[in-house]
């Protein structure tokens, strides 16, 4: 079952001085454990040496942290700063709770004050809380080659495949090793090697709406057979544009364990299929009408009954929350449906100035800022609103909601909305 | 029965013993389990409604999100934890998680490890040699 390119050379990771005064402790107990955490995924993936990163996305929401993350980043933040605070520009992906809202969705004083023992945790080491995880649009979007320590699977996979940067997957501890040393170790996704294609689909139907795009990653991401695996998509003709890509990233992340995708004629690694593939490229499997059908069918209405719909999972672009408030000026959502929006703080502050934020919460509707439907104890709300039947656009969301017992419906953003209003499914 | 011994990378955590939970489906902390009760919660899971707690976790691939990364931490501080991980394909996730929790896991065997090992079965997990071993 071992594979070829994920076997190394040797054991050894090759140090640097300063790699090596970081491990000896000379930097502090902080980035002595940062270094030690470094090494051990070194070991476990056969990394040579480590590379330099030059900024970190933090995944780092409480309900994945628990209280047992928190103490830990509080450790860190006990120590003198020269020895705690992050060396690399370092922003948060969405946050468990917005303090200014959250008991609207009636979530719990317990985790909204762990979530503020966290928020202060971060800050005192240096972190900057953009708590987003559309930061690849609005914050500081990578450039080609640039190594980087990102920490969400979306801004992921959407930093490797869009826009050629390079990354692994770096959950919440690692990132924060990674902040706190300035490096990564060198093995996956930052290696040439580990970024040909793997297998190919040629796709027959061109995704028609957001929804649909997030259908075609949640398709492409079921076949994902392991991390290493990297998809090749023929047939998208022309234009893609950003909420697209980050709609079918998101879900075949999420529905893959996927970081790279490339797409032939619109990611910048795949110009042609000879650039991807060493040799001669693999059948390819096709994706038509049917598969769409299937996929849908798949995460159909089980009743008319609606409780809750959500448009989340990415967090909204300033041009999706535009749809949306388009979608529901002068509107009225249904009394017996909560529709609840989630985008980041910076896009959250741009919808209050250009009215949009009026619209949506005009009709009704609750916008959030710096958090993300399921990183918010989503089985924790639901129980406390009677939340059970979910709709949403998004099929990652519906995806992750299915493992937190949610009755999951996938449709398109106009569908949703109409269902919202009418307070029905059907 | 003869001892049967299994070699795969050289993973991470320290040597343990315990009882084996296998299945052929893939794994996610933050997708498939309840973290309060203990089980896995994933209706379409194989191991759906059976408690992981406390045994050798043998699946196929790591999968999902990357709140795993954190979580097996909080999961072993809270007594929810499996014993160990053995996967025929981890991801970086999951050896971020085990290597931040200090929990045994091994990956990429030289089998199917989720054929070669059935439940209920007692193995012995040293992830400095990379192996695991089924004691008769």
């Amino acid at each position: 079952m071992q594979r070829a390119d994920q076997e190394g050379t040797s054991n050894v990771t090759r140090l640097s001085d300063y790699e090596k005064e970081l491990l000896a402790g000379q930097h502090g107990e902080p980035r002595k454990w940062a270094m030690e955490m470094l090494l051990k995924v070194a070991r476990i993936f056969d990394a040579e040496d480590m590379v330099e990163v030059t900024q970190v996305h933090l995944m780092a929401d409480t309900e994945a942290t628990g209280e047992e993350g928190v103490r830990f980043v509080e450790w860190i933040g006990s120590h003198p700063s020269a020895q705690s605070r992050v060396i690399i520009p370092t922003v948060t992906d969405p946050r468990g709770a917005d303090f200014d809202a959250y008991k609207r969705v009636k979530q719990d004083e317990r985790i909204v004050e762990l979530e503020r023992r966290a928020d202060a945790a971060f800050r005192k080491i240096g972190i900057m809380m953009t708590d987003t995880c559309i930061n690849y649009q609005t914050i500081n979007p990578p450039v080609r080659g640039e190594h980087l320590a990102f920490g969400d699977t979306g801004s992921t996979i959407y930093a490797n495949s869009v826009l050629g940067a390079r990354t692994n997957f770096e959950g919440g501890p690692s990132a924060l090793a990674a902040a706190l040393t300035g490096r990564v170790p060198r093995y996956g996704f930052h290696l040439d090697r580990c970024r040909r294609g793997s297998t190919r689909f040629v796709v027959e139907r061109r995704p028609k709406d957001w929804s649909e795009w997030g259908a075609l990653g949640g398709i492409i991401g079921r076949d994902m057979r392991s991390y290493w695996q990297v998809p090749v998509i023929e047939g998208i003709e022309g234009v893609v544009t950003s909420d697209e890509l980050k709609h079918f990233g998101a879900a075949l992340a999420s529905f893959g364990s996927t970081p790279l995708f490339h797409m032939v004629g619109v990611t910048p690694e795949a110009p042609d299929l000879a650039s991807v593939f060493d040799g001669a490229p693999p059948e390819p499997r096709r994706i038509g009408k049917a598969d769409f059908d299937r996929f849908f069918a798949d995460y159909g209405p089980k009743g008319d009954k609606l409780d809750v719909v959500v448009f989340s999972a990415p967090q909204l672009s300033l041009f999706e929350i535009e749809a949306l408030a388009k979608l529901l000026d002068g509107r009225k959502v249904s009394k017996d449906v909560t529709l609840i929006a989630c985008t980041s703080p910076e896009m959250k502050t741009a919808a209050d100035r250009m009215g949009l934020t009026a619209s949506i919460e005009g009709a009704g509707g609750v916008l959030l800022k710096g958090v993300c439907f399921y990183q918010m104890h989503a089985r924790e709300i639901g129980t406390a609103n009677g939340w059970k039947t979910l709709m949403s656009n998004s099929a990652k969301i519906i995806n992750i909601l299915g493992g937190y017992g949610y009755d999951t419906h996938l449709a398109d953003m106009a569908t949703c909305v109409e269902a919202a209003v009418k307070g029905r499914i059907g | 029965m003869a001892e049967r011994i299994y070699k795969g990378h050289v993973g991470v955590g320290p040597r343990v013993e315990g009882e084996a939970l296998v299945a052929s489906d893939n794994f996610s902390a933050r997708y498939d389990l309840d973290l309060v009760k203990g089980i896995v919660s994933r209706k379409s899971h194989k191991l759906f409604g059976q408690s992981y707690v406390g045994k050798v976790l043998v699946l196929n691939a790591a999968k999902g999100g990357v709140a795993t990364a954190w979580m097996l931490r909080e999961m072993k501080a809270r007594g929810r934890a499996p014993l160990a991980l053995i996967l025929n394909f981890a991801n970086p996730i999951m050896a971020q998680g085990a290597s931040f929790a200090d929990l045994p896991m091994i990956d990429r065997f030289e089998v199917d490890i989720t054929e070669a090992i059935k439940s209920g079965e007692r193995v012995v997990i040293d992830p400095e040699a990379g192996t695991l071993t089924v004691v008769a």
